[in-house]
């Protein structure tokens, strides 16, 4: 009897196997990508200013050990409106907030910044993505938490909302 | 054949004076193309997860193209351009597996499986002789 179960046991796995390739076509891989550069030091890139009230990004100015929070935004991208107010915020509450804004124009981010707010301290244009690519990030928005040697202690995906402020604070104040 | 080229040749001729978008636009050098667009085939998408970014319309994919031919051009070897692209987004952007510690199993459970296998049937061969 043992000996005919064993014989099936092959049979068995290969049907799971294929139940198993049916299920990942069924619920195709949609996941969050994260970035790989947490932990490390924020690469090299360097983005022009986009105003001309503020100056542009680049690494070296994430060194003088001050910690920030690096957020990668668009004037195009629909949800960074939703979380420009929760950025003004903790920029009251003397976070400083460096913008890098993806595929953008200086024009439309002057119209974006006038309808919005402006809770950046410094914006670049990344022109070509080069520096979101850098970053390793996927998408907009998406904001890097960076410490006063230029490190990427944290990777926040998606819009920054008021339950978040806590934790980005908390890491802000820990990032010396 | 020969005109079609000159006919290439004619089109392309004029580009090479204005700066070239590689998100979109081979290299010049056929066979730094062709490494450049075998390895895109082979680099994922992190928009349209699941397309490489040789057939996706996604701006990031054309800005990871725009890079990959760019540093074929400069001299890159195509596993140095997916080691980099690995270190900023993970294991995740190359759909070709590494061989690693974690990825042993992948590597070596179609050998187990092969080698098991025809032990088995070398068994039941043996018995019916």
């Amino acid at each position: 009897m043992s000996r005919k179960l064993l014989l099936w046991l092959p049979f068995a796995l290969v049907f799971v196997l294929f139940a198993v390739f049916w299920l990942g076509l069924k619920n195709p891989d949609d996941r969050i990508i994260a970035s790989n550069m947490v932990g490390k030091p924020l690469p090299e890139f360097s983005a022009r200013a986009a105003m001309p009230d503020r100056p542009g990004v680049t690494s070296a100015d994430f060194t003088d050990g001050k910690p920030r929070l690096l957020n990668v935004f668009a004037s195009w991208c629909v949800p960074c409106v939703r979380e420009v107010p929760v950025l003004l915020r903790m920029q009251q509450q003397g976070v400083e907030i460096v913008g890098v804004a993806v595929h953008d124009s200086s024009p439309a981010l002057a119209t974006f910044l006038a309808q919005n707010g402006n809770p950046y301290d410094r914006i670049g244009l990344d022109e070509g993505g080069r520096a979101q690519i850098e970053f390793g990030s996927s998408g907009v928005p998406e904001t890097f938490v960076v410490d006063g040697k230029g490190r990427i202690v944290h990777q926040h995906i998606g819009v920054v909302t008021e339950q978040d402020v806590p934790q980005l604070l908390g890491m802000l104040g820990k990032a010396q | 054949m020969r005109r079609l080229a000159a006919l290439a040749l004619l089109i392309a001729a004029p580009l090479p004076a204005q700066a070239q978008d590689y998100a979109e636009v081979a290299l010049p050098d056929p066979a730094q193309e062709a490494q450049a667009s075998r390895l895109m085939d082979t680099i994922r998408c992190v928009v349209c997860q699941g397309q490489p970014i040789s057939g996706s319309n996604a701006d990031l994919a054309g800005d990871m193209r725009r890079i990959v031919r760019e540093r074929i051009a400069a001299g890159d070897t195509p596993d140095e351009v997916r080691a980099w692209l690995i270190s900023k987004y993970g294991d995740w952007v190359s759909f070709k597996p590494q061989v690693k510690p974690a990825t042993l199993p992948l590597w070596l459970i179609p050998l187990v499986a092969l080698v098991l296998g025809i032990w088995l049937v070398s068994r039941r061969l043996r018995r019916h002789h």
